[in-house]
C-alpha cells in the first residue's frame, strides 16, 4: 500500500532454501506494486508535455502557473479523496458531483432567503451531506443493487431539486449575494482566500492536500481502511471474518457526500453566489481521478496519493491546455485520452505487480 | 503421535460432543441421530459423498443453523449457537472452502481482517501494521510456511498456501476447534498433501480440528478417527487403529454400489 514506515528488518540470512524466492523482489517491482505509480509517471509525463507545448508560458519555472493548475487540480481533487476511498471499498457516487451544487444552494437558500448567519447555515449543509450520504449508502446496503444505478437516482433526483427549488425561490437560475451573510468574511478566510498572494495560490489546494493526507492515512493505517480493503475486495468474505461491512460501506458513502457538500461550501462562498447547475458532471472527473490513481472499478484496490496525482493531472490538463492556445474543448478529449492510457497503464502494473510466482 | 493419543485418554470430557443431533428442513432429514465427539490434539475426520449432511452439520457447528432434536455439548457444557459470531466466541472456527480471505489484500492486512491490533487512542487509534506484519510472519512459520513476503497479496499465493494462511490465521485467533471443509477437494496431489501437514500440525497445537472430506485417501493418513455419514445418518465411527483404508474406502462408497460401479465403468470404457 502506500505505507512508508521502515518495514522491520529483513530476516537475516534467510536459510538457503528461502533464497532463491526472496530474490525476486527488487527495488522496481516493489515499486512497481505500488498502485499509485502510474499516476505519478502519467503526471510527470503531463508536465513534460505542457511544459513543451505550453510555450506562451514558463510552464515548469513559473510558479503562478503552478499555482494555477494546483487550484484547478484542487477543484477535483478534494471530493476525489473520498471519491477514492469509497471505489476501494467498492462502490460509486454518481450523485457526489450534484451534491456540491445542492449544498451551495442550501447555504445560498439559508443565508439569503432566511438571513442566517453564514456558520450554522455551513453546519446544516454538512449535516444535509451526511444525511444525503447515509440514504445513499443505507438503501444500496439494504437492496443489494448496484451504487451505480441507486446514486445515479440520487444524482437526478437532486439535480431536479436544485433546478426547481432555486427557480422557485429566485425565479432565476442562481443565488446570489451569499456575502452579505453574517459571519462571511471569516467563512472566506477559512475557505476561498488567496494564501500566496505573490502567486494566488489558492487555501483550497490545502484543504485538498488535507483532505488527501486525512484520506491516505486512514487507508493505510486505520482498521476502518483495512475494512475498506475487505468490503471492496470481497464483502462476503470479509463479512466471515466478522468486518462490519455494511457500515463500513454507509461511512464511505457519508465520507463522500460530506466531502462534495464541503465543496459546495466553499464553492458558494468563493463566487459569493451558485448557480443551480454547479457540480453537475463533475462526478466523472472524481472517478477519471480515482481511476488515474489506480482505484479498481471493482474494488479492493486503490490508492488516495495516486488519486491526487490523477486529480493533479486534471488540473494540469485544464490549465496547460489553454496555456497552449488550443481551444478548451479539447479538454474533454484529453480527459479521455488520459482515462483510457491510465487504465490500461495501471492494469499493466496490476499484472505484473500479481505474477509473482 | 503417541503424546496425541495419550492426551485423548486422559481427557475426562471431549471439547466437543454431538449427541443424537437431528436437522430438519421442512420434511427433509438432513440429519438424524448423529452422535459424534472431538478432542483437543486430534483431527476428526468426517466423511461422506454429497448429500450425505456433511454441510448441515459444518452449519451447525459454526452457528449458521440450529439443530432441531439431540445435545450438543461444548466441555461438557450443553450449547445452541444462535450465530457464527457465537460460536466464534466459543472457539470454533470454521475455515470455508472460499477460505474468507480477500485475494487482492496483503497477507498481513488479510490475517488480521476483522481483528486488527491497534496502537494509540481515540480517533488516533491506528492499525499496528508492524505488529500484524511480525506477527503474521510468525505464526505462519509456526504453520511450518515460510511465506516470501508478507506484502505479497493472497491472490498471488497458491491453494495450500491459502489454506495455510486460513489455518494458521484461525490458530492464532483462539480457535479450540477448527472446522476445515473440503480443504483439499479443489487442490492438486502434492498441494493436498502440504495442506494435510498443516492439518497435523494445528492438531499438535492441541487444537481439535474437524476435517471434513469426500476423499478417504487424503482422512486416512491425518486422522485419528474417522466419522462416515450416508444420508444423514452416522454408518461408521472408527479409531484409527480400528480400521484400514481400504476398509474406509469400502464402507464410503457403499461398498456392493461401488463395485457395481466399477463393473458398469470398466463396461462403458471396454466398448
Amino acid at each position: 500500500m502506500t505505507a512508508t514506515a521502515p518495514a522491520p528488518a529483513p530476516a537475516p540470512a534467510p536459510a538457503p532454501a528461502a533464497d532463491e524466492r526472496v530474490a525476486r523482489v527488487g527495488v522496481g517491482a516493489r515499486l512497481l506494486k505500488r498502485p499509485d505509480i502510474g499516476a505519478f509517471v502519467g503526471a510527470v509525463a503531463v508536465f513534460i508535455l505542457f511544459s513543451i507545448t505550453a510555450s506562451a508560458v514558463n510552464w515548469a519555472t513559473d510558479l503562478g502557473v503552478w499555482a494555477s493548475w494546483l487550484n484547478t487540480a484542487a477543484y477535483d481533487g478534494i471530493v476525489a479523496a473520498p471519491v477514492a476511498l469509497l471505489m476501494i471499498g467498492g462502490e460509486f457516487d454518481l450523485s457526489a458531483g450534484v451534491m456540491i451544487g445542492s449544498s451551495g444552494i442550501l447555504l445560498g437558500i439559508l443565508t439569503t432567503e432566511h438571513g442566517w448567519n453564514i456558520w450554522p447555515a455551513i453546519a446544516v449543509c454538512i449535516a444535509f451531506g451526511l444525511a444525503v450520504g447515509f440514504v445513499n449508502g443505507l438503501t444500496v446496503v439494504k437492496t443489494k443493487l448496484p451504487s451505480f444505478i441507486i446514486t445515479l437516482g440520487t444524482f437526478f433526483m437532486l439535480r431536479g431539486l436544485n433546478a426547481g427549488l432555486t427557480i422557485k425561490l429566485t425565479g432565476g437560475v442562481s443565488i446570489n449575494n451569499i456575502d452579505a451573510a453574517p459571519g462571511y468574511s471569516t467563512a472566506h478566510t477559512l475557505f476561498a482566500s488567496i494564501v500566496w498572494p505573490a502567486y494566488g495560490l489558492s487555501v483550497s489546494v490545502l484543504w485538498w492536500l488535507g483532505v488527501t493526507a486525512v484520506a491516505a492515512w486512514v487507508l493505510s493505517r486505520t482498521r476502518f481502511g483495512n475494512w475498506t480493503f475487505g468490503s471492496g475486495g470481497d464483502a462476503v468474505a470479509s463479512r466471515n471474518v466478522g468486518v462490519p461491512v455494511a457500515r463500513t460501506k454507509i461511512l464511505l458513502f457519508m465520507a463522500t457526500s460530506t466531502v462534495a457538500a464541503l465543496w459546495g461550501v466553499m464553492t458558494a462562498v468563493q463566487l459569493r453566489g451558485i448557480q443551480s447547475n454547479e457540480g453537475v458532471g463533475r462526478e466523472f472527473e472524481f472517478i477519471i481521478a480515482a481511476v488515474v490513481g489506480g482505484c479498481l472499478l471493482t474494488g479492493g484496490y486503490g490508492s488516495v496519493i495516486g488519486t491526487a496525482f490523477g486529480a493533479a493531472i486534471l488540473g494540469m490538463a485544464q490549465i496547460g491546455i489553454i496555456d497552449s492556445n488550443w481551444d478548451s474543448n479539447w479538454v474533454y478529449f484529453f480527459e479521455g485520452v488520459v482515462l483510457v492510457s491510465a487504465v490500461m497503464l495501471n492494469t499493466a502494473i496490476r499484472r505484473r505487480a500479481e505474477r509473482a510466482r | 503421535m503417541i503424546e496425541r493419543l495419550d492426551a485423548r485418554v486422559g481427557a475426562a470430557q471431549h471439547l466437543l460432543e454431538f449427541e443424537r443431533v437431528s436437522k430438519y428442513f421442512g420434511n427433509v432429514i438432513a440429519l438424524k441421530d448423529v452422535s459424534l465427539s472431538v478432542n483437543a490434539g486430534e483431527v476428526t475426520c468426517i466423511l461422506g459423498d454429497n448429500g450425505a449432511g456433511k454441510s448441515t452439520l459444518i452449519k451447525i457447528l459454526s452457528g449458521v443453523h440450529q439443530h432441531d432434536g439431540g445435545v450438543v455439548r461444548v466441555d461438557g457444557r450443553e450449547v445452541s449457537f444462535a450465530s457464527p459470531r457465537e460460536a466464534r466466541h466459543a472457539g470454533i472456527a470454521t475455515v470455508y472452502q472460499d477460505l474468507a480471505m480477500v485475494p487482492l489484500m496483503s497477507i498481513w492486512r488479510n490475517f488480521f481482517l476483522g481483528e486488527e491490533p491497534t496502537r494509540g487512542w481515540g480517533p488516533f487509534s491506528r492499525f499496528d501494521s508492524r505488529r500484524a506484519r511480525r506477527i503474521s510472519r510468525e505464526q505462519l512459520k509456526l504453520m511450518g510456511i515460510d511465506v516470501r513476503d508478507t506484502e505479497q497479496t493472497v491472490g498471488t499465493l497458491s491453494g495450500g498456501e491459502r489454506q495455510a494462511v486460513a489455518i494458521a490465521r484461525a490458530v492464532y485467533f483462539g480457535a479450540r476447534v477448527l472446522i476445515l471443509d473440503e480443504p483439499t477437494s479443489a487442490l492438486g496431489v502434492k498441494q493436498a498433501g502440504v495442506v494435510l501437514r498443516y492439518v497435523v500440525r494445528a492438531a499438535e497445537r492441541g487444537v481439535g480440528v474437524i476435517f471434513i472430506t469426500h476423499n478417504p485417501h487424503h482422512a486416512y493418513p491425518v486422522g485419528d478417527h474417522f466419522v462416515l455419514l450416508n444420508r444423514g445418518r452416522v454408518i461408521g465411527d472408527h479409531a484409527k487403529g480400528e480400521v484400514t483404508r481400504e476398509q474406509l474406502v469400502r464402507e464410503m462408497a457403499g461398498g456392493a454400489e461401488l463395485e457395481a460401479l466399477t463393473h458398469e465403468l470398466e463396461g462403458v470404457v471396454q466398448t
